[in-house]
């Protein structure tokens, strides 16, 4: 039991250093800032590019253009057809899935703790002092509306199902038979992981399961919520894993596509 | 064999103090707590350290060594060089009675203010039955040995002592968590945990995982999961909606006594 001791006059050990650690505790938010920022600027300027995104020979789409709905869209390219007429690159051609892919990949509770300590400083790392007087979290806006991230999570499943679409006409040869080349298949391990990363969402477990108090009441729920709770196990991983897929997967189209390499084919 | 350790130890009291520095013979298996204990016994006869177990278990020897917030009696000498000066300080974000010794209190006021289990009357004692399964997640919070090691490295008090009345910290977060999926009980504390609790002073960045010793997943398992239903009772228009053509009806624990 505690006692009623009187605390009032004592203080908190004054120690002046920032933080006694040796560790090469900056190491870490370093690298993340590093990678984050080379990804962020290699997929503005794809993005913005408004080329090399479509293979029509073998259909191939990169994530970054699906789907495209401008006027501007190589035929063929438009999954969804074209909502406007032709316009500048400058507006993206996959207006309408890009808002959503960043504002999931911006509010999930992983890439949030990765900025937070990397570009923020809140904390950089572990008992470290962070820069900032005051502080206030995640309790006003704009950081408030980090809780939206089950929106983004839904809209995302949305957009996974037409990544899935897009790997399925890549199976498509020239003459429209079924065809396979190295292209395929990165976009295969990329779609994969993709649903990896989204299904292992926090918002997803919660939904799936984690929102129930009782799970024997509920048993095939309390199944998908303990194989949800495995891949979100995982979630870091996968969250650097899908930045890397997508920019290799995007990458490769985009070399194919412009003619600085052919794709191996394996099969038609 | 044995070899000499050169301490920095933080000595002093009500907040004021220094670093002194000691030499102490280091054996073979020993952690920093036995080192500790021989200075004691050999040099500095009045040094002030907490403890208990010698175990993990109680949680008393909690401090900071080379600025990592850790066990004492679970830290072995032997990842540290023999070379290597240990600074050792007591935990940062309570105040100092003595040496290496806080005052906790602030753990314990936090736990009173957290609205208790909240059983059904109708259910009579011994009625209720529960699976296993119902109880996983709370046996991992179970886990906690109350060393508040997490709390105090929480940055959200630890560089802000302005949160401290708006903060439970996330050991009692946790507690939180561990009702509100506990299937007998039948209060709804998503709305205080968010406003009289604080949790959306939490940023997820994951320090207190990081250093607690029972290597819970607080973050995770408690946290977040916490958080989604604080979003699922506070920030999500389509509930908000179901709630106002009553659809859902929410019955809010009442606000805690005596906060804002
Ligand atoms: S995850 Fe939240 S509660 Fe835990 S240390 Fe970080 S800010 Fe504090
Ligand atoms: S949750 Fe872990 S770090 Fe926090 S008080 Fe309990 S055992 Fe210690
Ligand atoms: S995508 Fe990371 S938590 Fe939802
Ligand atoms: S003395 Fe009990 S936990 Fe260290």
């Amino acid at each position: 039991m505690t006692q009623a001791t009187d605390t009032s006059s004592r203080t908190r050990a004054q120690i002046a250093d920032r933080t006694l650690r040796k560790d090469p505790w900056w190491r870490a938010p370093a690298i993340t800032a590093t990678l984050l920022t080379i990804w962020v600027l290699y997929a503005t300027v794809h993005v913005f590019l408004g080329r090399w995104y479509w293979v029509p020979k073998y259909h191939y789409l990169t994530p970054f253009y699906s789907p495209c709905i401008s006027g501007s869209c190589a035929t063929g390219s438009a999954s969804l057809g074209t909502w406007f007429g032709k316009v500048p690159s400058i507006i993206p051609y996959a207006l309408v899935s890009l808002p959503f892919v960043l504002g999931f990949r911006l509010t999930c509770y992983y890439y949030r703790r990765a900025y937070y300590r990397a570009f923020w400083r809140a904390p950089a790392a572990c008992a470290v002092r962070e820069p900032h007087k005051t502080y206030t979290g995640e309790t006003r806006f704009p950081l408030i509306m980090q809780n939206l991230h089950r929106y983004f999570f839904f809209a995302v499943i949305l957009i996974s199902v037409l990544n899935t679409y897009d790997l399925t006409q890549a199976f498509r040869g020239p003459n429209g038979d079924f065809g396979l080349g190295l292209g395929t298949l990165i976009m295969l391990i990329n779609v994969m992981l993709l649903w990896a990363y989204t299904l292992s969402c926090h918002s997803c477990r919660h939904i799936t399961g984690g929102r129930l108090r009782h799970f024997s009441a509920h048993p095939v729920r309390y199944w998908i919520w303990t194989q949800v709770s495995k891949l979100n196990g995982r979630h870091m991983q996968l969250a650097w894993i899908t930045l890397g897929t997508l920019m290799l997967t995007d990458l490769y189209i985009m070399l194919v596509a412009s003619g600085a390499i052919s794709d191996l084919r394996f099969y038609n | 064999m044995g070899y000499q350790a050169q301490l920095r130890i933080w000595r002093g009291d009500a907040g004021r103090g220094d670093l002194a520095d000691y030499k102490v013979e280091v054996n073979e298996g020993e952690v920093v707590l036995d080192v500790l204990h021989r200075l004691q016994a050999t040099q500095a006869g009045d040094l002030a350290i907490r403890w208990n177990c010698k175990a993990g278990k109680c949680g008393s020897c909690s401090m900071e060594i080379n600025g990592r917030p850790r066990l004492a009696c679970m830290t072995r000498m032997s990842t540290f060089g023999e070379n290597e000066t240990l600074t050792i300080t007591p935990m940062r974000t309570f105040p100092v009675i003595r040496d290496l010794v806080t005052d906790v209190s602030f753990n314990y006021a936090k736990a009173r203010e957290i609205p208790s289990f909240t059983p059904d009357p109708a259910t009579k004692p011994g009625e209720f039955r529960m699976q296993q399964v119902d109880v996983n997640r709370s046996q991992e919070f179970r886990k906690c040995i109350e060393c508040f090691l997490c709390q105090n490295t929480c940055h959200v008090i630890r560089d802000h002592t302005e949160n401290e009345g708006a903060f439970a910290g996330p050991r009692f977060l946790m507690r939180i968590a561990e009702l509100e999926m506990h299937p007998a009980d039948t209060a709804d504390r998503r709305e205080i945990a968010q406003d009289d609790f604080g949790l959306g002073l939490c940023n997820i960045t994951k320090c207190c995982t990081e250093v607690c010793p029972e290597h819970i997943k607080i973050t995770d398992n408690a946290l977040i999961p916490m958080k989604e239903r604080v979003a699922g009772r506070k920030y999500d228009p389509l509930v908000w909606l179901g709630s106002k053509i009553g659809r859902r009806q929410v019955k809010d624990t009442p606000k805690v006594p005596g906060k804002k």
